[in-house]
């Protein structure tokens, strides 16, 4: 009998027992169903996290010159972190220094931020990420402007109190006009608006845009950073081979300057977007290798379910085996009906998984920031799980099956 | 020679049950011929059901020989008896034994699935069995759709689909009332006069009657081979 009249006869038996073959394929069915949600979802946060957080947050091919790692895995121990706090910080010189004699070429900005509140003719926008930075900053950070412009270099060297707005700031400040050249007060003097940027969106539910840049010599540098202090030298290389080049120098160049003697580490941080990931990297490896286990524990249990259906469906269609042999079917016509029709059941089981799993990747796009995308290998392992599962299960049962007596058959009632 | 459809020679069957060895069949011997119509009758216990079995390859005999058209069936393995099962014997038994879930078309295809014919020349022979019984109307009702007659003018269909050479009924009417018994002898004769060979299992006298040859076993054994006057051509 060709193995496709056995998969027609087992989806008629499964729709003719349409409730008792969903129970019976449950396992299966949770089994694959987390196999492909959880895979969508990590696999979702993996390119969120590098596209939309370390990428954005750090921006590409760049590295941070910083006093200590700004994202941490949080099994940093309390001695760590104060050996971090106690490190010399980043300063203008130490900027200067890079600028000067970095050979890779690079692009540079100073960094420095804090919360500060901006205010527009009586209205406040409180906690805005004040960023003190030179006009190159903009680069970097890959920052359009979607209004105006971008301060430059002049207006930097010459300490001008001019800003620019992220677009939260400008809706709060300025419902319905336009910010351009009108004048906030940030730390009691006046700013003029030179630029609004681009909508950032969000991320983890938080607002990117409420921020607003000067430059790092304006007038309220002292409220966001010492003077003469950074919080962060931010360099851009052209790809990531300069980058690893940039990084070397640096190293070097700070070694130097801070004189540390071979045997010592280094007293400061080089902060990648590729290191910003390793925390998330190291969870969702744990995520993966706990994976195979939960699935394998509901496709076993769903095995187990589907030997047992299988086992009263022999003992239920005794007669109908009785009716078979006699017409004809040999052992293994019989021996392989139950096996095509319990790896059926388990692949239709496999099936509704693969879509619940996919509902489930939706709603979690649909309900959180993460792009939760469907791997197709996953569900091309869910529909293999799927026939391995069902033929192990039914092998037993069928055996059983093909090895009863037809006379025997087809006297059971 | 040609025309002997079944021979059976000295053919015994016993069956241990318990300690005790039960006798079924304690040396039996016929023969049967193409398109012959035989009844086999006898008491219970008189070895009609083991002989039927035998027949119908769906048993082996402790000893003796059993030829089909030439074969020793006796001497074959489990899949070689299912394609005898499958190409040489139509069964029709007193529970009709249909499939319930399966339309009658579906039931009387079954056969030829086991024979790998393919599923278009399948349909046109179930649906030419099942004009021949006259329920070209009834090819896509149920078992539970049907009434007992119409049930076992399917099993017809169904034993005649891979064109057997004997077709063997297990007391045919032994579920039916005398009104439909006599409309399935009706089926037989029809199919006895279009060259069909015959085997009937009954203990009903009425129903032995339509055949033209009547076989009466005791305790395994033949007691009586008559032809029946009013039939035998």
């Amino acid at each position: 009998m060709p193995i496709w009249e056995a998969v027609t006869m087992a989806l008629r038996t499964i729709r003719a027992q349409k409730l008792k073959s969903f129970f019976s394929l449950i396992g299966v069915l949770i089994g694959v169903m987390f196999l492909i949600a959880v895979v969508s979802i990590v696999q979702g946060m993996n390119v969120y996290m590098e596209d939309q957080f370390a990428n954005r947050l750090i921006g590409l091919n760049v590295f941070q010159v910083r006093q200590r790692p700004n994202f941490t895995t949080g099994n940093v121990t309390r001695e760590t972190w104060l050996s971090w706090r106690r490190r010399p910080r980043i300063t203008y010189a130490d900027a200067d220094y890079i600028k000067a004699r970095l050979k890779t070429p690079a692009t540079i900005a100073m960094y420095c931020a804090d919360r500060m509140a901006l205010t527009y003719n009586g209205k406040t926008a409180k906690d805005i990420d004040l960023v003190g930075t030179e006009e190159t900053y903009f680069q970097i950070k890959n920052l359009e402007i979607a209004n105006g412009r971008a301060f430059s270099a002049q207006e930097v060297r010459a300490a001008q109190t001019v800003v620019v707005i992220g677009d939260l700031v400008a809706e709060k400040l300025f419902p319905g006009q336009d910010p351009v050249g009108k004048e906030v007060t940030i730390a009691g003097l006046p700013y003029r608006i030179v630029g609004v940027a681009a909508k950032q969106g969000t991320m983890f539910g938080l607002s990117m845009d409420k921020f607003a840049i000067m430059p790092y010599t304006a007038p309220a540098r002292r409220y966001i950073c010492p003077i003469n202090i950074l919080d962060d030298i931010q360099i851009q290389t052209a790809g990531p081979g300069d980058m690893v080049a940039a990084m070397a120098e640096v190293e070097a160049m700070m070694r130097i300057r801070r004189q540390l003697k071979p045997a010592q580490e280094n007293n400061f941080y080089l902060q990648t977007a590729e290191g910003a990931l390793e925390g998330w990297k190291r969870f969702s490896k744990i995520l993966f290798m706990a994976l195979p286990g939960l699935v394998a524990i509901s496709l076993v249990v769903g095995g187990i379910v589907i030997m047992n259906i299988m086992l009263m469906a022999v003992s239920e269609r005794t007669r109908e085996i009785g009716i078979r042999k006699a017409l004809g079917a040999k052992r293994r016509d019989i021996l392989a009906q139950f096996v095509v029709e319990s790896a059926t059941l388990s692949v239709v089981g496999a099936i509704f998984g693969i879509g619940a799993g996919i509902g489930l990747a939706f709603a979690v796009r649909a309900l959180s920031p993460l792009p939760a995308a469907v791997a197709p290998w996953s569900i091309l392992v869910g529909v293999t799980l799927g026939i391995i599962v069902g033929v192990v299960a039914g092998v037993y049962p069928a055996t059983r099956a093909s090895r009863l007596d037809p006379i025997v058959a087809l006297r059971a009632e | 020679m040609s025309d002997l459809v079944i021979a059976v020679r000295a053919l015994t069957r016993s069956y241990e049950m318990g300690a005790e060895v039960v006798q079924a069949l304690r040396g039996l011997d016929l023969e049967i011929r193409r398109n012959e119509y035989v009844a086999i009758m006898g008491p219970s216990g008189s070895g009609k059901s083991t002989l039927m079995n035998m027949i119908g390859c769906l048993d082996t005999p402790s000893s003796g020989e059993y030829w089909l058209n030439g074969q020793e069936v006796s001497r074959m393995g489990d899949d070689a008896l299912a394609r005898v099962r499958n190409k040489e014997i139509g069964f029709v038994f007193q529970t009709f034994n249909l499939l319930p879930r399966a339309t009658a078309l579906h039931n009387v295809e079954l056969p030829l699935v086991y024979a790998g014919t393919t599923a278009r020349e399948r349909r046109a022979r179930g649906e030419e069995a099942l004009a021949r019984v006259g329920l070209a109307d009834r090819m896509h009702h149920r078992p539970n759709e049907l009434s007992g007659g119409q049930r076992q003018r399917v099993a017809i269909a169904r034993a005649l689909v891979n064109r057997p050479s004997i077709l063997l009924a297990d007391e045919p009417t032994g579920n039916l009332d005398s009104t439909t018994s006599d409309e399935i002898m009706r089926v037989f004769e029809q199919l006895h006069r279009e060259g069909q060979t015959l085997v009937m299992v009954t203990h009903e006298p009425d129903i032995a009657a339509h055949a033209e040859r009547v076989v009466v076993l005791r305790d395994g054994r033949v007691e009586s081979d008559v032809l029946n006057q009013t039939k035998a051509a």
